[in-house]
This record gives C-alpha cells, structure tokens and sequence, in this order.
C-alpha cells in the first residue's frame, strides 16, 4: 500500500516557483477562453453535450454488445483482436507481440492508457527500447516525468526549460529557446527512430462498432507516423472509448478540439479501419479496472469521459498546482475522480485537492457531473477510513458542540475561546496555517446572539426552544 | 409574512454585523423575523469534508430548530446550497424536508420572494467590485456561469445592488472564477487557496480601483480580507446585506 499522494505540499512547492505558475495558469486560462469562445460560434452547443452525454451512457450500459460487435467487425477487417483484462495482461500482450518478431525498437503516439499501464518501464526492462513521437510526451520521456496533463503532457514547462532539457539529452544550443529550433531538434532526433522501428504503437480517441475502425486524434500528426510507417500497428484502448456509429462519431469530433484547445478540430483525426497491404494491425481492448468502475452507482458516469481536458485548463486548483502535484497518470478534476479506483489509499487525499466550485462540470462536453463526484468520493474516503484521525477527532468534537445550543453558546461567547473553537469546527487545523499567507478575521466583542438578546429582549422569547 | 432568520455560525462569532444588517434589512421590509435562539450551524463545515457521520447530529439539530417554518432567510449562499442540495447526513423526517424546501439565501429571498428591487434608504456612491461565490452562481444559479456561453446573462445580487442610488460596479476578468476559500480546503491546500485569493484581489484591482469588495456571501470574504489585510491592503468588505441596509463606507 503506497502513501498517499501529497497534492497540496507538491503544490506549493509548484506555486513557490512564480515563473511557472504564473505561466501555467495563463497559458491554461487561454485555452478556456479559446474553448468559450468556439462554444459560442455552436449555437445548439449545448445540445451537443447532452447529445454526447446520451450516445456515452448509451453505449456504457450496453458495453459488451458494442465490444462484440466491434470485435467481429475489426476481425472481418483483417485485425487481431485482443482482450487484456488488467495492465500487466495488456503489457505482456504488446511484448508478446513485439518479441515473436524480434522488434526491438517501438515507436510510439501519445496515449493515456500505455500511461496507465506503466507500458514503457515494462518493455524497456525486458530490452525493447521505446520512443515517444508526440513532441510534448517525448520531452516528459526525456525528463524522466510522467505527462503533466492529458493534452499538453510538457505544458508545465517552459522554452527555457525544454532547451537546458534537449542540450543535455541531445546536445543542442541551450541558449536558443526558439520554437521551431526546439522542435527541429525533436524531429531530427526522432525521425531515425520512426524510420528504423518495425513497430509503431497509438492509442485511440474512439473505437467505432459498427464499423471496426479506430480514430486517432492529433494535431502533430505523429499518430498517423507511428500507426503508417512501420509494418506492424498496435493501438491499446480503454474498453469505454467504445461509440455506436460513424454518426455519433460526428458529435464527438465536434465536441473534442473546440472543447480541448478551442480549434473547431484537430490538424488529424485519422481513422484505422484494417492493416495496409502487407502489414499488421493489433488492437488491445484493456479494462484495467473499467468495468469494476461502471458498476459503481455513483461514479461509472466518470467513464463517459472523452479525455480533452477542458476540466483541467478551468481547474483553478489545477493551474496553481501543476499537474504532475497530483502524483497520478489522470490529473485535474478527472483523475480526482478516476485515480481512486484504482489505489484508494494513494489517491486518498485527491478529493480534497478541490474548492468544488463546479467549473470542471460545467465545460465538461459529455457532462460528467465531476464536482458532485469529487464530494462523493469525500465521503467514500471517509466510509473506507481514509480520513486523518486528528481530523474525524476534531470533526466529531466540531458535531458534539454544534448540536448543542448551550455547548455552543458558551464556546462561542467571547472572542477568545471563539477562536479556540474555529480550529475544530471551521478548519480543524492549527490557526498558522490559516495565517500562513492571510490575517485572521478580527472578531467583534460580542456575537450577534448576544447582540440579539440585548437588542431585541422581549422578541421571539419562546420561539426556537426545541 | 414571516420568516426565520438563520445566521450562519462563522457569522454568529467574526461579523455579527452582517446578523445584524439582515435582521434590520429584513424588518424595514415589513418581516416578521423570528431568530430562533437555539441555533447553531447547517454542518456543512463536516459535511463538506466527508465526515458526513460527524454531520449528522449537527444538521439534525437544524432540522429540529428550524423545520416548522415556513421560509428560512440566511445570508450565505454556502449554507444555503448545503441545506438544499446536500442536507443528507441526518435521518430524513418532516422537519428536515421542510426545511430543505423552505430555506432561502438572503438574495433569493428579497429577488424572487419579495421581489424587491429598490433600495432609496441605501445611498451608497461608491465602486465596488462585486464577487459571488461558487455556491450562490453553480450551486444556486443566483447568477449565470461563464462556460455556459448560450446563456442570458444575469446577477441576482447585481440586480438588487443596482436599486442602491449612487452604487457603482467595477468590471474585472475572471468574475467568476473560485476566489480559493472552499471550506475547508482553505486550510488543507492553504498555499493554493491564498495564491487564488491573491489573484482574485489582483483582477478585482487590475485597471480600476473599486472603494469596496462586497459580496453575499461572507466565507469568501473572510478569506479574501485576510489575504488583503496581509498584502497591506485596506480596502473594506462588505456583505451585501449591509450594502441594501445603508451601511456607511
């Protein structure tokens, strides 16, 4: 059982850093201005996400048809079909996979999953060696980090940072933080590998039944690189990025960039329906925990999520902390939803990495209702014994004195012993750390039930005497 | 008509000011206001944090105190939205759904019951950057929401702060963007909370200079006046209880 993951002491040690924090939030801010402003240019926006919201819950809740159906059609198609029923199943699946053909080299797209899996550790202890084409995933492979945000995996860092970075790893000019020379040196550097790799790995931002195909979303186009050039394609995809129809794909594609970035789309969304001629194409169907999440009454909703991370660019929480303060492959709003399914323990403390201001939920374009579930799983943390004694101590002694007037009354009476009570029932914590970084409030003499008493003596005497 | 007047507990102890402007507000209204004096606290401070088991006798309480009146008035949209959307950690009974029915934030109740939309005793000429908490706008819809683009625009507390002569408002970006209080978590992510209150001040401040921060709900306040006061800054807050009320600046 790992600790749990201290989000607020990652935080402030992200916020303690001004450049990137200040940086972070605006660039992260932009995009949620970006994406209000494509919102407004779709009049029936709204209706889309209800839309999207149905096709999804829909789809979840007719899971294993769709699945099947799926399997068939991409099988008919020329592609093999895997089932992997937890990370390690789907790790030893893509090894498999590589080691009958003695590859050795594995390019590879961004993709969440292969992330959640901790695919690359697996492959590189077992002598495969493993390089990430989407420009912002191979810095974080670079820096030995794990992607900081769902779409901008490096967003948390700066030129500067991304060429002391590359001048290490790649010995290029550490004084030159020029965009397009960092990104040349990417390419330079990266091209041999796609050219030499006889395998190319990507995930999948859908998976269509009724067809077989997968659709593939990037703006680098790298995903069309890594599933084109080699022989052999892989794709690993979560079982809930599963949708009916080319036709709803529709509504999605709409939904995904404007809510993402604020483009209108993606520069591609490829679509893989079968392997060229005289290649091979693999997709692996991963639950991994999925399908124990959608018999949760209160949180399967969580899997309806299309991963465009409009929830994390709105977070203000998020954009203060950082991402990689979460300590978790899902970060922002959605991995406090998600995490805990999968480690509860570790991802205990996540819940309350939140003011639950609701924001996340409100640009949310399958609407998933991710501020109510954050307050749930408060109370599952709670229900599991994941809450800090000293804190449940102080919460209890916080209920016994607010349920009873007169305990009440007395400690709240006169300004000190008020403050002597404001630890347990309002912050539970020592007041130093409420005056870290703000001043106390200044207490008047006298609490308005007394003032109540003086001024209005002979008003409502018997009232309220329960 | 008559009403209960519910003053939250951390305004009970830090601004019974604010207790104090809504009853005044309230009887110049024509209410009869009966503040039951048993009183003490919704349990959202438990309830919040999860420790819904440490809730339930606390909001029980409230239940019993308040359960048999036929419109609750509080100034504190948190509380508000914690009696009525999240009142679940006590045993259900007649009392509680009463008052899960009945309780309205003060703004609610002078906007959508009395219908109130002047205030001619309350000269206030000066600019004040008005904030309204997460509760009040997502929780409550007092005011409409950023995301939602397609919306009509509206501010029930700018509406009834609009009927003071001589009142100004302030623009200010990310109006309603969390200012960092959040409960309880004020506290546990604290650095995060105060930098998202530094930056609230910050755009409140950001090309104009308002004479005052009000709000309708006090939490927020609390925390923003801290973190202001330890930035040096003087700039008074107000509840807008007090505002409608005539208060002074």
């Amino acid at each position: 059982m790992s600790r749990p993951v201290e989000q607020a002491k990652n935080a402030e040690t992200f916020l303690a850093d001004t450049v990137h924090e200040e940086r972070l939030d605006k660039l992260l801010w932009a995009a949620r201005m970006r994406r209000d402003a494509a919102a407004r240019q779709v009049p029936e926006w709204e209706e889309l996400r209800t839309l999207a919201s149905e096709i999804k819950e829909h789809t979840l809740s007719n899971l294993s048809d769709y699945l099947t159906q799926f399997e068939a059609r991409a099988t008919a198609n020329g592609v093999t079909v895997h089932w992997a029923r937890d990370a390690h199943e789907h790790n030893q699946i893509v090894h498999d996979i590589l080691a009958e053909q003695e590859i050795n080299l594995l390019i590879k797209s961004k993709s969440m999953l292969t992330e959640e899996c901790d695919l690359r550790p697996f492959l590189e202890r077992r002598g495969i060696r493993v390089t990430e084409t989407d420009l912002g995933e191979r810095i974080q492979q670079l820096d030995n980090q794990p992607p900081a945000h769902i779409t901008g995996p490096a967003i948390h860092k700066t030129n500067h940072d991304v060429a002391i970075l590359f001048s290490q790893k790649y010995g290029s000019d550490p004084n030159n933080e020029d965009i397009a020379y960092l990104a040349g040196v990417m390419r330079e550097n990266t091209r041999p590998d796609i050219l030499a790799a006889r395998a190319g790995m990507t995930g999948a931002n859908f998976v269509v039944a009724e067809t077989g195909a997968i659709v593939v979303a990037t703006n680098e186009g790298n995903a069309d690189l890594a599933a084109n050039t080699p022989e052999l394609h892989i794709c690993s995809v979560g079982i809930e990025k599963i949708i009916p129809t080319m036709e709803s794909l529709a509504v999605f594609i709409r939904l995904l960039a404007r809510s993402a970035t604020g483009d209108t789309i993606t520069q591609y969304t490829s679509t893989f329906r079968g392997p060229r001629k005289g290649a091979a194409m693999h997709v692996i169907l991963v639950d991994n925990g999925r399908s124990a999440r959608l018999g949760m009454k209160r949180f399967w909703h969580s899997l309806k999520c299309i991963r465009c991370a409009a929830c994390m660019n709105t977070c203000p929480v998020y954009r203060r902390s950082g991402g990689l303060s979460y300590g978790s492959t899902y970060t922002g709003p959605i991995g406090i939803i998600t995490m805990p399914t999968f480690e509860i323990r570790k991802y205990s403390v996540l819940p309350f990495s939140s003011t639950l201001n609701g924001s996340c939920t409100n640009v949310c374009p399958v609407k998933i209702d991710i501020h109510e579930q954050i307050y749930g799983w408060r109370e599952v943390m709670e229900e599991n014994g994941q809450i800090q004694v000293v804190k449940k101590e102080a919460m209890r002694v916080a209920d016994k004195v607010l349920s009873h007037p007169a305990l009440y009354q007395v400690a709240t009476a006169t300004l000190s012993t008020a403050l002597e009570v404001l630890p347990h029932f309002a912050v539970y914590n020592r007041l130093n750390v409420w005056g870290k970084h703000r001043d106390l409030p200044q207490a008047g003499t006298e609490t308005f039930h007394e003032w109540y008493r003086t001024h209005r003596p002979k008003t409502n005497e018997e009232v309220g005497q329960a | 008509m008559q009403a209960a007047l519910m003053v939250p507990c951390y305004i009970d102890m830090f601004y019974p000011r604010v207790g104090i402007a809504t009853l005044e507000l309230l009887e110049r209204l024509g209410v009869d206001v009966v503040y039951p004096k048993e009183q003490t606290c919704c349990g959202q401070p438990m309830a919040n944090s999860g420790c819904y088991e440490e809730a339930r006798a606390t909001e029980e309480h409230c239940a019993r105190v308040f359960g048999s009146f036929d419109c609750v008035v509080t100034p504190s949209g948190s509380c508000t939205h914690h009696i009525r959307n999240k009142f679940t950690a006590g045993t259900d009974s007649r009392e509680k759904q009463n008052l899960v029915r009945n309780t309205y934030d003060l703004v609610e109740f002078l906007h959508d019951v009395l219908k109130i939309r002047e205030f001619p005793w309350a000269t206030f000429e000066h600019k004040v950057a008005l904030h309204t908490s997460c509760s009040a706008i997502r929780g409550l819809n007092m005011a409409s929401m950023s995301e939602r683009v397609h919306d009509p625009v509206f501010s029930k507390p700018r509406t009834l702060l609009s009927g003071v002569p001589g009142i100004e408002f302030v623009e200010f970006e990310r109006v309603d963007e969390c200012c960092g209080f959040g409960g309880t978590f004020a506290v546990t992510e604290e650095a995060v909370s105060a930098k998202m209150g530094y930056d609230k001040l910050a755009f409140m401040q950001k090309g104009a200079s308002p004479d005052c921060i009000v709000s309708s709900d006090m939490s927020c306040l609390v925390h923003l006046q801290g973190c202001a006061r330890r930035q040096k800054q003087d700039i008074p807050f107000y509840h807008l209880a007090e505002v409608l009320n005539g208060v002074s600046l």
